[in-house]
Order: structure tokens, then sequence, then C-alpha cells
């Protein structure tokens, strides 16, 4: 990202939060890379938010922490950001706006690619099909995971989403191809531990050199985090679309890019949306989101895992809310499930994965894959039901088939949904659990499944 | 004459450029040296504020900006079916042959190919009478589409001059030529988007739009030419319902608008579609559709205008005498879209940031719905129906965009996340939602059906909202405490969830269900709840009803039995007969 050329002005008029309003311009271009210099020589980057009336409104990456109206100057580069990308990025870690900080010089870039993107054309893209085993039975069994698709994770605070995440990254394969792959991870405002904990565990499973680390940590400035998401996404397009390999894109905590874009909103005095974060977060989040995909022709896909602490686990809040309008499904992890020492704690009555009917089935999975399924989702809902009611009239108030399906919850928080950390299982060993979930309850309960696959796969408990 | 000015500011979507004192409100205009495609929608002395339709990064000030002297328009004529455009009614095909995978920018391309020749019929001849909106002769647009052309509705008509003979012919031919004008007719013409297309007369909805959903057919139906919403939190299943929609509605064409929406679920329409055959015709459904696709992270104001384009398409086809499906997804988008350009124009803003007139502009979207007879002759009645989804922020209804369409439409399905939770699949929640049309159609069910429609669908809605109430005392005391009478009513209530209203949209034989097998479906379950109360009375035990085998059969029925062997219902009917006469054996001895 150097910074030869371009037109420079030393008229500052005003500097607010993340913002600084330069005067006197006369040739600058709206989303303009800028260059900012403080009298000390620091240079910091910046990108034009308006233009207009000789007045051009940048946001500062870095933040404006120490800058002067006095004595600092504004380069406009004449271009907008761009990320130099070649395949001498993988085994890299970078900082939040793309310079490397593993001490090494800078990859030779094979190309400069605008770190925006461009919406894919929705006519051009193929349609994602492909089964992910990720070995974590509750996803492959009932919220499986699609080459291209977009499934964050929804969590809170202290939860274990990145545990989860990592032995995703870790065990994440598509049964019999032998497909290039890479992990692409962005830190968004995380706390070191959290980044060390990811890259150790890339490290020891041996997919570092085939990773790309962008890290914002917590300390790290708030505003470069609004670009973080986006130079990562730009490496992984151009790793998918160019190089053909299957990309996994980790994002977290999406909770505080939001946060930062809400502190830019507020220094424009925009008319806030909901708890004071921008209306348009919606279309600014689909511009992260809908980077995830595959296109006709090109061999690679980009998947992306963007995980999200929900504010006081509250799943209506604008964050996980718009998160799940955009994206294809979300796996909720579950505060009680947590607390219980469930691992993973997924909540699956919340959770959805939307392309999971296209990527299993006969010649995918298995031809009962999706029934079954459906009967684990009645079922275990029906006893969480039961449970409540439980609760209050106690279990002498229950009827036989009440009782049959309290056993049901049991094991399937039991045998189905816990599993170790390290544990890989295959999708027919995850099909068996939910056939022997749903085996406790009589035959004529299964009222999801056809009769054949129960005479076929049914065991009566 | 055209405007020309130049940029003097520019924020995202939004540009301001003086010199514009002849620019008209809602002209398109070219933005800056890209040729970025915009449209004025505030005049300030010669200062016009513009809505550019593209991405405006690197846009500078003193860049032109020139205006074209006409409103946002849509080409209408032969060639608009199966495509996929985008908001403004540009190609996405054409897009990517032009720029590749991603979309680029100030690309011009015409909506349809203008030099593909069509077998035109003419139906008139030299010397008839016609008028605006009247047909003069036919084309076959796809194996299902006929389409008429028509005299455009802003064409004064007259006495035909000349008019060419069947033949093959192109988009720009001149076909024929009246009295009353100078212009020629072709196979073609343009409409402004905002404006919607006049008619001679308007008339009641009475016929049901049948969508081969149970819960929306038989319980929450809507009229041809009717106005539907659909509102409900993410991962409640707002788009397999509207695709369902698109995909089994008994309408000749379907206008599907993707406004600020994901991707790939346009990408499935795309290569689902081409594959799924019309249960009615047999031909593959592509062949009546089409996509108006503006994703999510497609520019905003695109968004805004796609949902005017699929509406002003939806209302060509009526005008042929063809009843049109629109299903809009999502309309809160499009208002964001509003609040998003409001914001910038720095209106004052009502709710939650939305500009005051959020309200007007959905009654005029919605007011475009509706059955008419269209203008000229022959005599032809068409319908435009509208869907329309809502995705209320937090799942919450009392939010603006919601609480705003609830005024405007009359078929409202409120989806539920605790039915969608427990995969309760279509998650349309019984108790919130409401037709305005039941009494307007039951006529229609009545005469095609059966004269029982009425009464069944009345008796299992009341076994429904009986379970409602029951449901809050089984909260408080167990279900123990009713007794069998009232057990039964929750049992039978917990059959008609699973055995009529949910549905598997992804199941071969489940998906579509014919009106025919709706109504026997129905029957069976009522016909079990009134024999179940008789034999209660005669002294059968609840348990021994719980346990006829015939009830697994009864509820996977709807999965087991498709719509051509629907005798197999009889014998269905026939079992539960007899294994109710069993019990009764029973109790006897």
């Amino acid at each position: 990202m150097s910074a030869q050329g371009g037109v420079q002005y030393s008229k500052i008029a005003e500097i607010k939060g993340p913002l600084v309003v330069v005067d006197g311009v006369d040739s600058a271009a709206f989303d303009e890379l800028v260059e900012i210099q403080t009298t000390e020589g620091e240079r910091r980057l910046g990108k034009v938010l308006e233009v207009g009336n000789g007045k051009a409104i940048v946001q500062v990456f870095e933040g404006t922490t120490g800058l002067s109206v006095s004595g600092t100057s504004a380069k406009f580069m004449g271009k907008v950001m761009e990320m130099p990308v070649s395949e001498e990025v993988l085994g890299r870690v970078f900082d939040g706006l793309g310079r490397p900080i593993d001490g090494l010089p800078d990859p030779i870039a094979s190309k400069f690619l605008d770190i925006n993107g461009e919406p894919m054309n929705p006519e051009q893209r193929e349609y994602p099909r492909d089964f992910i085993q990720t070995g974590v039975s509750v996803i492959d069994g009932m919220l499986t995971l699609v080459r291209g698709q977009k499934l964050p994770i929804f969590s809170g605070s202290g939860m274990s989403h990145n545990i989860l995440a990592a032995q995703i990254a870790r065990q994440a394969a598509v049964v019999g191809t032998t497909d290039e792959f890479a992990v692409v991870f962005a830190a968004i405002g995380v706390q070191y531990s959290e980044a060390e904990y990811f890259k150790r565990s890339l490290e020891e499973s041996g997919a570092l050199k085939r990773s790309v680390l962008f890290l914002n940590l917590a300390d790290d400035p708030a505003i470069e985090r609004i670009i973080t998401p986006r130079v990562a996404l730009t490496v992984a397009e151009y790793l998918a679309y160019d190089l053909g390999m299957h990309v996994l894109v980790i994002l977290t905590d999406m909770t505080n890019y939001a946060e930062a874009l809400r502190e830019i909103s507020a220094a424009r005095e925009e008319v806030p949306g909901r708890k004071g974060y921008p209306g348009y977060l919606y279309t600014d989040l689909s511009t992260i989101y809908e980077r995830a995909g595959r296109l006709h022709g090109r061999k690679g896909s980009v998947t992306q895992m963007p995980i999200l602490t929900m504010p006081s686990d509250d799943i209506t809040h604008p964050i996980p809310d718009l998160t799940g309008y955009i994206t294809e499904g979300q796996i909720v992890l579950g505060r009680d499930l947590f607390r219980q020492g469930v691992y993973p704690p997924v909540n699956i009555l919340m959770s959805l994965s939307r392309i999971m009917k296209d990527g299993i089935g006969e010649g995918r999975t298995r031809a009962d894959h999706q029934e079954v399924s459906n009967q684990n989702y009645d079922a275990y809902s029906r006893s969480q039901e039961v449970r409540a009611l439980a609760g209050i009239v106690g279990k002498a108030g229950l009827t036989g088939v009440d009782l049959k399906y309290l056993e049901v919850g049991d094991s399937f928080e039991k045998d189905f949904l816990t599993q170790a950390v390290d544990e890989n299982r295959t999708i027919e060993e995850t099909l068996s659990l939910q056939w022997k979930v749903v085996s406790l309850l009589p035959k004529n309960e299964l009222t999801k499944v056809k009769d054949k696959f129960i005479d076929q796969y049914y065991k009566e408990r | 004459m055209a405007a020309k000015g130049k940029i003097i500011w520019v924020s995202g979507p939004a540009v301001r450029a003086d010199g514009m004192s002849d620019a008209k409100m809602y002209e398109t205009v070219s933005v800056g040296n890209a040729k970025l495609i915009g449209e004025v929608i505030r005049l300030t002395g010669d200062t016009a504020f513009i809505q550019v339709y593209e991405s405006t990064s690197g846009l500078k000030p003193g860049e032109p900006v020139i205006g074209t002297g006409n409103p946002l328009s849509v080409l209408l004529g032969p060639g608009i079916i199966g495509q996929i455009y985008d908001g403004i009614q540009r190609p996405l095909k054409d897009l990517a042959a032009k720029s590749g995978s991603f979309i680029g920018r100030g690309i011009t391309t015409t909506p349809v190919d203008m030099t593909k020749k069509y077998k035109f019929k003419p139906l008139v001849k030299t010397g008839d009478e016609v008028k605006p909106g009247s047909v003069i002769g036919s084309v076959k647009e796809t194996d299902l589409i006929d389409h008429s052309i028509m005299v455009p509705p802003d064409h004064p008509g007259g006495k035909i001059t000349k008019i060419v003979s069947e033949g093959d012919y192109d988009l720009e031919t001149e076909l024929a030529t009246t009295s009353e004008s100078k212009i020629p007719i072709k196979m073609y013409h343009m409409w402004p988007v905002r404006k919607p297309r006049p008619y001679k007369s308007r008339y009641d909805p009475t016929v049901p739009l049948l969508t081969g959903q149970r819960v929306i057919d038989t319980f929450f139906p809507i009229a041809k030419g009717g106005t539907g919403s659909i509102p409900g939190a993410f991962g409640t299943g707002k788009t397999v319902t509207l695709h369902q929609i698109a995909k089994w509605a008994d309408s000749q064409v379907v206008v599907y608008i993707g406004c600020g929406e994901r991707g790939n679920e346009m990408t499935e329409v795309l290569v689902e579609f081409p594959h799924l055959k019309d249960p009615r015709t047999g031909k593959p459904l592509m062949d009546r559709t089409v996509l108006v696709a503006n994703t999510s992270n497609m520019p905003v104001a695109a968004r805004e205008a796609s949902i005017y384009t699929g509406v002003t398409i939806a209302e060509y086809y009526r005008d042929m005498g063809k009843d049109v499906v629109l299903v809009a997804d999502s309309t809160s988008r499009w208002a964001e879209a509003l609040r998003e350009m409001s914001g910038r124009l720095e209106e004052m803003p009502a709710e939650e940031g939305y500009p005051s007139y959020l309200a007007s502009r959905l009654a005029e979207f919605y007011e475009r719905a509706g059955r008419v007879r269209a203008l000229g002759s022959p005599d032809r009645d068409g319908s435009v129906t509208l869907v329309g989804a809502v995705s209320p922020s937090g799942g919450d209804f009392t939010e603006p965009v919601t609480t705003h369409t609830m005024r405007f439409i009359k078929t409202f399905w409120a989806l539920d996340a605790k039915l969608a939770y427990s995969r309760h699949y279509p998650s349309i929640n019984w108790m919130n939602s409401y037709s305005g049309y039941l009494a307007d159609i039951g006529k229609w069910w009545g005469d095609n059906v059966s004269k029982e429609w009425f009464e069944l669908r009345s008796e299992a809605y009341g076994i429904l909202q009986r379970e409602d109430t029951l449901k809050e005392i089984v909260r408080l005391l167990g279900p123990e405490a009713l007794p069998d009478e009232e057990k039964l009513i929750l049992e039978v209530a917990r059959m008609i969830k699973i055995g009529i209203l949910q549905q598997n949209s992804f199941d071969d034989v489940d998906t579509y269900c014919s009106p025919q097998k709706q109504l026997k479906l129905l029957k069976l379950l009522v016909e079990f709840y009134r024999q179940g109360q008789k034999a209660l009375k005669d002294g059968a035990s609840l348990a021994d009803i719980r346990a006829m085998p015939v009830i697994a059969t009864l509820l996977k029925a709807r999965m087991e039995i498709p719509d051509d062997q629907i005798a197999k219902l009889d014998q269905i009917e026939t079992t539960i007969a007899d294994e109710f006469k069993r019990i009764g054996v029973k109790v006897t001895n």
C-alpha cells in the first residue's frame, strides 16, 4: 500500500471522531484513498465519504488521535483502496489493513484488487451444492454446511464459538475430493488470546501454511475494523476465483465491525435507525456477506463463517437480526446448554441452514437425511415442550408418550449433540446417531419419515 | 431540451448537480464520465438531486450530468419472459457478457433482443377502428405465452391505414399505422415505471389464486387481483413460501422481484425453474416467469426502482388478459432504500428514520393490484395479484413497514418464529393470520370443488381455535386435567397441524396439493373428529382412539398419496369408519 503521486491539500477544516474534513479540495473522488500525514511525519490511511462544494469528508482508518488542524496534510491518491495479492499471501499474517506483521517482507504482488469488490452477478452464480463434512454431528446432521454458503455463528460473550469455529476449520472436508483448500481468518477487534488460540489451532493441524490471517485486535484502531473483513475477502476471492481454491473465511467478531460503523455514522450526524445503528447497516453488511459464493466456470468457492456475539444474548438485536436476514442460516449457541457443559452448545431449534436441502440427500449424503433430520427437530422440539410442562405439573401428570419424549430430549443432547473438541465423526456415524435418538419413540410417532426409511433404519430401543 | 449540468457533490448513491434547470422530476440522467444511470428526485433552483443506480465509487465533482428527457421507463414487448433483469431492466446475462462474473458500471443494453424475429399474426385489417390498448395481433413468446401486440395506451389509435401480413418480423418493424397518429405501432413500446397502466374498469376479486399450499388455499386464501403480505423474522421461511407461490400459483405469468435479498436465492430460481413443470400445462415454469433481481449488495437506488419495474411488467401482461402474480421479496428492503435516500436528502424523518411518505408509497404500490377489464378491444379481463414479503426488524410486527403494509393488504400470512423453531413449515400462524377474501371466493369453491368446503373449513378452524384456548389450561395444569372430549380436540388439532397445515416444500409429492386433495384431507380430519366425539359419547376411551393405527396413515397421506391417486384417500375414509366401529364393538362387549 505505497503512496506515490496524488494531490496534496493541507487545509484541514475540522476533525471530529474518526473524520477529517479537508477544505479547498478541487479534485477528489468519492471513495478515493487518502493518505493523511501528521506533523511528525506519521502516515495514516483513509477514504473519502463525501465530496463536494470544495470539501471532502475523510474517514481515517487508524483514528484521529494526535492529528491537529494545522500541520496535518491530506494526499488524495487518485485510486480506491487496493490489496496486493498473490499466492505468496498463504501462510502470512497481516494487520487489519492488510500490511504484514509477521516480520517478513511484503509479498510480491501479482495483482492489486479493489478491496470493496464488485457485486457478483446473480445470473453468474453457481448454486451451492457440495456437502462439506465438518465432523461435527449437529452441523453435518441438522445444519449442513455447503460450499459457497455463508453460515454465521450467533454466540454470546464467553461461549465456545471460537473453539467450534476452529474445530470446523481443522476438520472441514468434502468427502472424496482432493481439491485445494485454504482458510482466511479475519480477527476484528478480538482479544489477543482468542486470535492466538486460532493461530495455534491451525498450526497444530498443519493448516497454517494454507491460511492467511488478518489481525485487528481489541487494542488496534476501531475504524480499521471497517477495512479488515474487506481485505480478507479480497484475498479470499483471489484464492478462490483466480487460483481455484476452496476458501473458508472466518470473520470474528462482526459485532465489533458494526460498532465501528455506528461510530462513523454518529460522527457524520446521520439519522440513526434502531439502537443508534445507521439505517444502511443491512446494505453495508450485505456487501460483506454476499461475497460468499461460487461462480460459473470457476473452480474455487468462498464459504463464509462469520461469528458474532449477540449483545445480552438477544437475537433480535440489530446486528444478529440483520445478519440473519442476509446469511443463509445461522448456528445459534445456547446459554443453557453452555452452562450445562454441553459442547458444542448449539440450540438447534433456533438454528437453521438454508442451503442444507440442496447439499444432502441421495448421491450427496443419504436419501433419508432430510427426513430423519426433520424428525429429530420435531422430536427435540416436542421434548422441550414436555420438559417445560414437567417442570410445572411433575412427571406424574404426563402421558406415556410424553415421557418417551423426555428420554428423546436427553438422548439427543447426550448421544448426538455432545462430542469432543477433537472428535471427527463421519456422516454415516452422524446419521446412525440421529436414528438412534428417534428410535426411542414408537413407530407411529415418526410422522416426518416415509415408511420405507422406517423399515430400513428404525431399531426400537 | 436535455439538461446539461455538472456534479457538485457526491455521497454514496446521492449526487447533486448544478446547471440542471432544464431537468424534470424523475427524469433519467447520465451521470459522470462513466455514464452511470441516475434519476432526478429533487429540484432546487438549478440544482438537481440525483439518485444513482450504480456504484458511485470514483465519481468526482465537476464531471458532467446529461439529461435524457425521459422518465425511467421499461420496454414492453416479446422477449421479457424467461429473463433475469436488474432493477432497471438490464438483462443480467448481457451484463455478464459485457463485464464478466461481477457487475461492472455504465453498461447499456437493450432489455430484449431487438433483432429476434417473432411470427406475427394480425388480428385487425386495414380500415378497422382501434383504440388505445386494442389488440392488433399476436406473437408466440414462449410455449406458454401468447403475447398480444397492443396499441400503446398513450397512442391515440384511429383507423388502421396499413398493417403487415402474417409473417416473421423483428421488434423494430413497423407493424401498423393509424389515421390519428404519425407514430407507427411496433411490437414493443416504452412505459414509465412510476405511472400505473390504465384500464377500462375494475372488478371485485372473486376467484381464488390457487397456490397448492394447504394453509393458504384452505385457510387463508388470496384472490386473483388481490393483495397479500407475508411478514416474518429471518429463518421463518418467507422466501421458501414465496418460491412456492411463484412455482405453483395458477396464473399465466409470474414476476418475481428479489429486492435487496440474497444472490443465491435468485440463482436457485434460475437453476430450479427451468426443470420444474407447471402442474397444469406440463411446460417448464421458466416459460412463464420473469425475474427482477437487485440483490442486497447491488446499488441501493436500483432496489427502489426494481419494485416499479416489476409491477409495470406485470400490468403489461395483465392488459393482454392474463392472470399475473407478482412476488416482491422484500418490501422492507425497498423501504430501507427509501429511507437511505431520504436521509441523504436530509428530509425530516418519521418513525425509525423512515420518510413520512412511506405509507403513501406502499399504498400506491399495492393499489396497482386488481382484476380489470383492459382498454380497447376485444374485451380482455386480467389480474395482477401482489404478494409482498416484509422483514420486520427483530421480528417485531409493530415496526413501521409491517404496520403500514397491513393497512393496504387484505390477506395477511403471519410467520411465526416459534413454529419455525419447531420446524412447523410453512410457519404461518393460524391465529394471527387472516384473509379478507374468504367470503368472496367461497362461491368458487362451492361451484368448482365441493359445497361442503366452507363448512369443513369453519369446523376445522374452530377446532384450532378451541385448541388455542385449551393450551393455556394445559400449560398450567397439565393435559391430564382435561376431560376426554377436550383431549380429543387437542389430539385432532395436532393431527390438523401435522396432516394439513404442515407441508414439506422439498418433498416431490407434498410440495403441491390440488384443491380436490386439500378438500379430501380436510374432510377426513373433520370426519375423524366427528366420529371420535361420537365414540367418546358411546363410552370409548381416548386411549383407544389414540391407538388407532389409521392415524399414522392419515397423517402421512399428504406425502404418501399423490394427486393422481386421490381414490386412496377414500380407502382411508373407510378404514377410519371401520376402526371406530371396532372401538364401538369393544365398548358394547
